[in-house]
């Protein structure tokens, strides 16, 4: 299968001060994988995904994404319009409407009219099944609502790859399924995804590949059958058996 | 509200009925009596400096918010470089006191510019709008800038990801919720302004104040035209503060729609 890359990020380093969050980084994504990257807080997971859209800067290494380098010049804007992403705290803007959070990205940055950005944003809304909650404020609905909410907002912008950071960790229990639901049926249309998460039921579903991070390296990575069968580094088995306890 | 206003109606009160009470003593109300022709035409000279310190204050106002967002915005560039020049600017400006500020504005500025092939003159209306606004404009800066690092940085990434420029970001997502952290700040900024106009009377800008004093030197009575020109300022501010309650009051009504 030679699939086309989307994401290729080589040699990837990055420190806060004295503090190595990413060592020696190299991760390829093809065109609709699913990966799911998961390990121990603070072990750079997070930091990575948020490399791939320049939500961060790194120090050295490369970053490729669509075709596209984060360091030439307007490279980080170019891959953000290909780039949605959905964050753990949702971050909504409180002060529009849900329709009018959706509807922001497509009017400004795409030059849609009001009309075709309200069609838009209401598709997307009948896919993560809220569309009744057009008219309301963020804070009115649920964390699951938000969440998708988020979620419809990112697609409006139809980018070609989704990235997720740990979407369902602020959530309440009863409310996790709804999220992950919306992002399956994301995953099946064939969603290219990189998702930070915990939820170990979701990337036995839909991950081609899971990527364990421990200390700000890839410690391991393979299909979850075969990581969730026979962990090869006992970092990987210990971080396993404590979150699979549960 | 209205405890603001009860202490000062008591002690207006109080200085009425010393007057009153004691037509031998220090106390000469004559001077702005509404009853008598001289003391209309008195009060008429007096409050016809509320134009001008309204103007003033406005057009001063206006410009400090316009130059504080413009020294706000790259002072929280997470490039150094483009911080400092407005770091500089705060430090500067918040340093010079405002009447040693007038005076160069006023006396100065023009030898600058003329010095440099500009032949401008200078007057005292807009020496006192040019002193005002910018001497205010490093404390507006900074009001602005703790507005904006109030909304979460998940705003502007999430801003950023569904394809907004900065501008944009500032524009529809940013600065809307900062406002209403702004406005309280800003509003005591006017305030401050509408105070510190009074300087310009010492350039002979025709404001209230300037109007005061050059009726206690033609009347004499120093201590009921200052009375008079205190409430002046007073209705002034009380009217500033009761509509920026009312704003507030509004935006808090929109965003509970």
């Amino acid at each position: 299968m030679s699939a086309e890359r989307v994401i290729e990020i080589s040699s990837l380093n990055k420190s806060f001060g004295d503090f190595q969050v990413l060592t020696d980084v190299n991760l390829t994504v093809s065109l609709g994988e699913r990966i799911v990257v998961c390990g121990p807080s603070g072990s750079g997971k997070s930091t990575l995904i948020r490399c791939v859209n320049g939500l961060e800067q790194f120090d050295s290494g490369r970053i490729v994404v669509d075709g596209i380098s984060l360091a030439e010049p307007g490279g980080v804007d170019r891959v953000r319009a290909e780039v949605g992403m959905v964050f753990q705290q949702f971050n909504l803007f409180p002060h529009l409407t849900v329709l009018e959070n959706l509807t922001l990205g497509p009017m400004k940055s795409r030059g849609l009219s009001r009309t075709d950005a309200n069609a838009l944003a209401m598709m997307y809304l009948e896919r993560v099944r809220i569309p009744e909650q057009a008219e309301k404020r963020p804070r009115e609905l649920s964390g699951g609502q938000q969440q998708r909410v988020a979620i419809a907002r990112s697609l409006c912008m139809k980018p070609k790859i989704m990235l997720f950071d740990e979407p369902t960790s602020a959530l309440d229990p009863e409310m996790i399924s709804e999220v992950l639901d919306v992002m399956v049926e994301l995953a099946e249309e064939g969603m290219t995804m990189l998702v930070v998460t915990h939820e170990m039921g979701f990337a036995r579903k839909v991950a081609d590949r899971m990527v364990f991070m421990d200390g700000g390296e890839i410690v391991e990575t393979g299909t979850p059958a075969t990581v969730f069968e026979a962990p090869k580094s006992e970092r990987f088995r210990a971080f396993l058996d404590k979150i699979l306890q549960h | 509200m209205t405890r603001s206003i009860s202490p000062w109606m008591l002690l207006c009160c109080l200085l009425l009925l010393a007057g009153c009470g004691s037509s031998a003593g220090t106390w000469g109300w004559y001077v702005i009596n509404p009853s008598t022709a001289q003391g209309q035409s008195n009060i008429r000279f007096l409050i016809g400096g509320f134009g001008a310190t309204i103007l003033l204050s406005l057009i001063a106002a206006g410009l400090s918010m316009l130059i504080g967002l413009l020294v706000a915005l790259p002072g929280m560039s997470s490039n150094k470089w483009i911080r400092l020049p407005s770091r500089i600017y705060i430090e500067f400006v918040r340093a010079i006191p405002l009447l040693p500020m007038l005076f160069w504005v006023f006396y100065g500025l023009p030898v600058v510019m003329r010095s440099f092939g500009m032949p401008v003159t200078i007057d005292a209306f807009w020496g006192a709008i040019i002193t005002l606004a910018i001497s205010d404009s490093a404390f507006t800066a900074e009001i602005y800038r703790a507005g904006i690092q109030s909304i979460p940085k998940g705003q502007t990434e999430a801003a950023r990801t569904v394809g907004l420029s900065y501008t944009q970001t500032m524009r529809y997502v940013v600065l809307p919720q900062a406002i209403r952290r702004i406005l309280p700040p800003l509003a005591n900024q006017f305030i401050y302004i509408v105070k510190m106009s009074a300087f310009a009377s010492v350039i002979g800008m025709q404001e209230l104040t300037r109007r005061a004093n050059e009726l206690v030197v033609t009347e004499y009575r120093p201590l009921e035209i200052y009375t008079l020109l205190i409430l002046e300022y007073l209705v002034l501010v009380l009217i500033i503060s009761f509509f920026v309650r009312w704003l507030e009051r509004k935006m808090d009504a929109d965003e509970s729609r």
